[in-house]
């Protein structure tokens, strides 16, 4: 199969610019490279994937740009000197997903649904009788939990999924991000304090 | 502290990344903040609602397929092969989530480190704990790390050298695994502990003094070294300088 086919044919994407171009030889070093690569790489594809659908919120743009990411993991892996496994694939896989935003923003017609802002107004603590955090807990609601995070801009639903999803510490954050520890503990404290209000404002408007 | 402050730094309590002495201010504050205190618990509930709703997606087995053939191909795969490595790829990822590269993060905060190091020190002098694999031999111990750290340390025999190799452990530092080679200089002990950094330069060695233990700490080619033993400060400068010498000769000999 050649690498970088695509299954959806007809899809334009800035994420096969350059696959394509992977003919890749098979000598024994590629052979064994190919070997560590995947012990080192495939074991984190959910985790890359579901960063992926987090970043981008499309399933279809998601298995694009995490397909992207592994052809330039592996182009790059002789580099591989650290960090950790997966804040490298998360870094890579952000560059590949930038370069989608730009695409987007520079082609009005593939300009998709803009980032709701997220309600930055709305005061951060919130005095209630009953939390309503307690109620959410109690329902679970997945789904709600789910489309409010996907509500969040940019940076702070990455660092919060980054976190609370994909279980990275802090300097692995950093690491993924390439912003400094400091940046990640005040992002991830604005994304909790943003989330906190949105659940609030929708536990108080029941549609 | 005040609330600025610990707006910030609850999370950071809440994530487990807050070192001892943040924890214990970030907690004074909460004892006597309302607000602070009903955010904490808040956020604590979001993120155990957030956890137990499992938010993460599993990659389409289509996708798998493609990035697969999307590779080069290894040379004979055996079906065993690719199953080991699969295994061998889950248990390193499951160590690295554990995120033992954390500890680079808190290396701010060095002398936490340094007094969790002498506390594991002192915990290996107990009965009965020193080692988890007895061996003068370093092809014995080495072997004996894999699988159980995500990195194994190099065991390294300095027995020619005053350094007798007495064996290997497996230690934690903070909830970390980390591994510990283990040697003795006359009736001495000295701890040896490795652990990985994202960090590849070399650190060359310091010297710090912690509850009258000699603690010799540096780093090299992705990992941190901290030799810790109650012999002079000069000894552990001797041990620290043929280790690395070892090293360098094992590598490039």
């Amino acid at each position: 199969m050649v690498p970088g086919r695509r299954t959806r044919a007809g899809r334009a994407s800035a994420f096969s610019a350059t696959a394509g171009q992977e003919a890749m030889p098979v000598s024994s070093n590629d052979s064994d490279k190919a070997r560590r690569f995947r012990e080192m790489a495939l074991p984190y594809l959910d985790d890359v994937y579901t960063l992926a659908r987090y970043l981008l919120r499309n399933p279809a743009d998601a298995e694009d740009a995490v397909q992207e990411c592994y052809l330039r993991a592996l182009r790059h892996f002789d580099g591989y000197r650290g960090p950790a496994m997966k804040p490298w694939l998360f870094a890579i896989l952000r560059n590949v997903c930038h370069a989608e935003f730009a695409r987007r923003a520079a082609s009005p017609a593939g300009a998709i649904d803009d980032v709701p802002e997220a309600p930055e107004q709305t005061p951060l603590w919130h005095e209630a009788q009953e939390t309503p955090e307690a109620q959410m807990l109690r329902k679970r609601d997945a789904a709600a939990i789910h489309r409010l995070i996907d509500a969040l801009a940019e940076p702070f639903r990455e660092t919060l999924v980054l976190r609370d999803i994909n279980n990275l510490s802090y300097r692995e954050i950093a690491d993924a991000v390439g912003a400094p520890v400091g940046t990640v503990m005040s992002r991830l404290a604005r994304a909790r304090a943003m989330l906190r209000s949105a659940w609030i404002a929708e536990q108080e408007q029941p549609k | 502290m005040t609330c600025d402050e610990a707006e910030i730094l609850l999370h950071a309590l809440i994530d487990g990344e807050l070192d001892a002495s943040h924890v214990r201010e970030i907690e004074a504050h909460v004892a006597q903040c309302p607000r602070c205190a009903a955010a904490l618990a808040a956020y604590r509930q979001m993120n155990q609602a957030i956890a137990s709703a499992d938010l993460s997606y599993r990659a389409p087995p289509a996708l798998r397929r493609r990035i697969e053939a999307a590779l080069p191909q290894p040379a004979n795969p055996s079906r065993r092969a690719m199953l080991r490595g699969f295994a061998l790829g889950s248990a390193v990822s499951a160590i690295a989530a554990s995120g033992l590269v954390a500890i680079a993060l808190r290396s701010d905060d060095q002398e936490r480190i340094l007094s969790e190091i002498v506390s594991a020190h002192l915990r290996s002098l107990q009965a009965g704990h020193l080692t988890d694999v007895v061996s003068t031999d370093q092809h014995t111990v080495k072997p004996w790390f894999d699988g159980k750290v995500d990195v194994a340390p190099p065991v390294i025999d300095l027995t020619a050298q005053g350094f007798t190799l007495i064996g290997g452990r497996l230690d934690y530092v903070g909830t970390r695994p980390i591994g510990a080679v283990v040697y003795k200089r006359r009736a001495h002990v000295i701890n040896l502990f490795v652990a990985q950094t994202a960090n590849t330069e070399h650190r060359a060695a310091r010297t710090e003094t912690l509850q009258g233990y000699n603690i010799r700490y540096w780093s090299d080619r992705g990992l941190n070294f901290w030799a810790v033993s109650d012999i002079g400060a000069d000894e552990l400068a001797e041990f620290s300088e043929k280790f690395e010498a070892a090293t360098r000769a094992n590598t490039e000999g």
